[in-house]
């Protein structure tokens, strides 16, 4: 059981949960991930450790409520206890020491990019962050990431906060000032992924992106998280989760994550009646 | 000796009614009811060369077992199994007794054996049903420690003789709950998960300690078990966990499973019970498993349970070759799968939304013999034909799964990735470090995995005692 040490709310349905795990804080290089339990029927929910604290003996994971597991986890307080955290599981980023870098987050990947930024700095890289999302609302980890890296553009898709666009436009406007990378790490949707990768490639600018199919056990043994990367069969949770984003099919993976829609509709319409039912019996 | 026979054949297990079982989960065979146990014990002749201990890998004492069955000592009978097997209600249904203890039985020459696992199991239901302990008492302790990595059947056993000899033992286990393919793999109608969590608990009673979400190779190294956490020996059974594909298109459709996420999702996860449990899958209406051995016939009768009007076993040799224990085969077949035989997968095909519509299969013929001395399948030219499915899944064998390897360059693997131990002990290259079951030879039977840890136990006390004592020799190799 770990135990829920503090919890805040970064944007709608977004929880930022800092968790006991002396061990995996001990462990954990930024890209790694745990898979979290919430119940006995719960299913196995893997979540990138957005940060860690050694000294606490904790670990930080920012959650998405979006199905029915999610939204459960979210529901916990601090607290209360997850009863499974597994890791840390996946490959770390591959970060070399003096790197120009610009960490792309869209959304809640954000949360993927932010610790790979901090480590790319604790190497002495210049690090370029931008962040985007839909409205102001759903910019997470702005705050966090100004104190970490060189400089931070945000980009919203209606203006209300940064620039009005998406976060290729600032990619785009950086490469025109000038702007030279040797990486760029982009998480988000995966359209953003996808036009990240289709403005990178032709300019032969090194992209890696962190892919978060849909997985079973986290250890190799399901194949459930397979991609195909540059024609060849890779499983995210031992080979990834960071790939070369100019190998990877996001098309086949994008379907793939579709496999289970009509169920997970159907798990979200039971739990929202059953909470809807506690509210008016409370 | 100069006993008289008087039946020739085995007492039948009752089994669920076919049709019935074919839509539930719930166990297939029912196991002998005391008269019947103690009718098929009678007719163990008691034969003086006993060779039937000589097959089984964990050395049962299995006269004086059956002797006490047939004598009504249910309870000294437990405690012969208990001697040597501390997961007798696993082994008495899972194991594969026709090619080990029971291909040896003396009666067996002119009759059909004594039904060995079928009686042990009966003990093991018995005793469970009755709460014989087993009050042995464990060795006083030694102060020695012993890591064991996976808590799968060969993961068990070797704790289990640890700690009887006082030895602290500790498994680490990468899921959320303990038992390894026992319990994601073996589906509950073949082995209710209730009776491993029973076998396990007993193990913790005599003092075994259990983490499960402990990922090994990722959370500790193999080294960092002995630097930091003052282990003094390890040993590593994380069995064959990383599903194999065939190069053929469409593998990444959706609706294409290997066998280790379909029985996953399934046994450990509880899909079945989607959505009061919250994992889903894919309830195909017609599903084909590829593969001839236990675990595609695990699948194909899960499919049946999860609704499928049709479930295809396809294999690319005939049933002869199967290496599936013929019972469970026969099982399938009375439940409703139908076996495709001579046939083998050469593309999956999709319909608009990446879902499998079909399966293109390619007919084959037996040619010479391969290296497995098993007539190896040639496809024959221009014999494609399609097959409706909505599901495929894979369960043509397993790799071995890279996480201990990549984070411990100094433990030598073969080609295949699987660890280089020694066949007698399971010692390795590496000082103080054992290995055993599916992650030595590749995919093998729950008690050949059993046998390997029994083996390893013994000499894992002598390493404790003397760490010069075994070492690993590579002519086993």
């Amino acid at each position: 059981m770990h135990r829920i040490l503090s919890k805040d709310i970064l944007a709608p349905d977004v929880a930022r949960f800092w968790i006991e795990g002396a061990h995996i804080a001990r462990k954990r290089k930024p890209g790694q991930f745990v898979i979290v339990r919430t119940s006995e029927d719960g299913e196995r929910i893997p979540l990138t450790i957005a940060d860690v604290d050694k000294q606490r003996g904790a670990i930080s994971i920012i959650v998405q409520g979006v199905g029915k597991s999610t939204k459960q986890l979210n529901a916990l307080n601090v607290g209360d206890a997850i009863l499974d955290v597994a890791g840390p599981l996946g490959r770390g980023t591959e970060i070399h020491p003096n790197a120009r870098v610009c960490c792309i987050g869209g959304g809640i990947g954000t949360a993927v990019v932010y610790p790979i930024a901090c480590g790319a700095k604790a190497l002495h890289g210049q690090v370029v962050a931008i962040v985007g999302g839909r409205t102001k609302d759903f910019v997470i980890l702005e705050k966090e990431l100004r104190a970490v890296v060189d400089r931070v553009i945000v980009t919203t898709d209606d203006g209300s906060a940064g620039a009005k666009g998406l976060v290729t436009d600032a990619l785009r406007g950086l490469l025109a000032e000038g702007a030279t990378f040797d990486e760029v790490v982009a998480v988000g949707p995966l359209p953003m992924m996808k036009a990240v990768v289709a403005l990178t490639k032709p300019l032969g600018i090194k992209t890696t992106v962190s892919l978060n199919p849909l997985m079973v056990d986290g250890t190799g043994m399901c194949g459930g998280c397979r991609v195909s990367v540059g024609g060849e069969q890779k499983f995210v949770c031992v080979d990834g989760p960071e790939f070369n984003g100019h190998l990877v099919d996001f098309d086949e993976l994008g379907a793939r994550l579709r496999a289970y829609r009509e169920q997970e509709a159907e798990s979200l319409r039971l739990y929202n009646e059953r909470v809807a039912c506690q509210a008016i019996s409370n | 000796m100069a006993k008289k026979i008087t039946q020739k054949t085995k007492n039948a297990m009752p089994l669920q009614d076919a049709v019935a079982r074919a839509h539930n989960f719930e166990e297939v065979a029912l196991g002998y009811p005391v008269d019947l146990a103690v009718l098929e014990a009678q007719r163990c002749i008691q034969c003086k060369n006993y060779p039937c201990v000589s097959g089984c890998p964990v050395e049962i004492d299995i006269p004086k077992f059956i002797q006490e069955v047939a004598e009504r000592n249910f309870e000294g009978a437990f405690k012969t199994l208990m001697d040597r097997n501390v997961l007798p209600a696993i082994c008495g249904r899972v194991c594969p007794q026709e090619e080990q203890c029971e291909v040896k039985c003396t009666l067996g020459v002119k009759f059909e054996p004594v039904a060995i696992g079928r009686i042990e199991r009966f003990v093991a239901d018995y005793a469970s049903l009755l709460k014989f302990a087993d009050d042995t008492p464990p060795a006083p302790p030694t102060g020695h420690k012993v890591a064991v990595v996976g808590s799968g059947p060969a993961g068990l056993t070797v704790a289990a003789d640890l700690a009887k000899m006082g030895h602290g033992v500790t498994i680490f286990e990468a899921l959320h709950k303990a038992g390894g393919v026992l319990v994601y793999g073996i589906p509950e109608f073949r082995l209710p998960k209730a009776i491993v969590a029973g076998e396990i608990e007993a193990l913790k009673r005599i003092g075994v300690e259990i983490k499960t979400n402990h990922v090994i190779g990722q959370i500790f190294t193999v080294d960092e078990l002995f630097t930091e956490l003052g282990f003094e020996a390890v040993f590593i059974a994380t069995g064959a966990g990383l599903p194999t594909f065939p190069k053929i298109p469409g593998i990444n459709l959706i609706g294409v499973y290997s066998a280790n996420e379909y029985l996953t999702r399934s046994n450990l996860m509880k899909a079945y019970l989607f959505p009061v449990s919250d994992t889903p899958t894919i309830r195909g209406k017609n599903v084909a498993v590829i593969g001839g051995g236990n675990t595609a016939m695990d699948a194909v009768r899960t499919a049946l349970r999860l609704g499928a009007d049709n479930a295809y076993l396809v294999y690319r040799r005939t049933r002869r070759e199967m290496p599936a224990r013929r019972e469970e085969v026969e099982h399938a077949e009375e439940e409703g799968v139908q076996i495709m035989m001579l046939a083998a997968p050469t593309a999956i095909l999709a319909d608009e939304h990446s879902r499998v519509r079909a399966m293109r299969c390619i007919r084959m013929e037996l040619g010479e013999p391969d290296s497995s001395g098993r007539r190896s399948p040639v496809p024959q030219k221009g014999s494609e034909f399609d097959i409706e499915v909505d599901t495929v899944v894979f369960a043509i064998g397993q790799g071995a799964n890279p996480l201990i390897r990549n984070t411990t360059p100094d433990l030598p693997v073969n080609k295949w990735g699987n660890i280089l131990a020694d066949d007698a002990t399971g010692a390795t290259q590496k000082p103080g470090v054992f290995a055993g079951g599916d992650i030595v030879t590749g995919g093998a039977t729950v008690i050949s995995a059993m046998g390997a840890g029994r083996k390893a136990a013994r000499a894992i006390d002598r390493y404790l005692k003397n760490p010069s004592a075994d070492g690993y020799s590579p002519t086993d190799v």
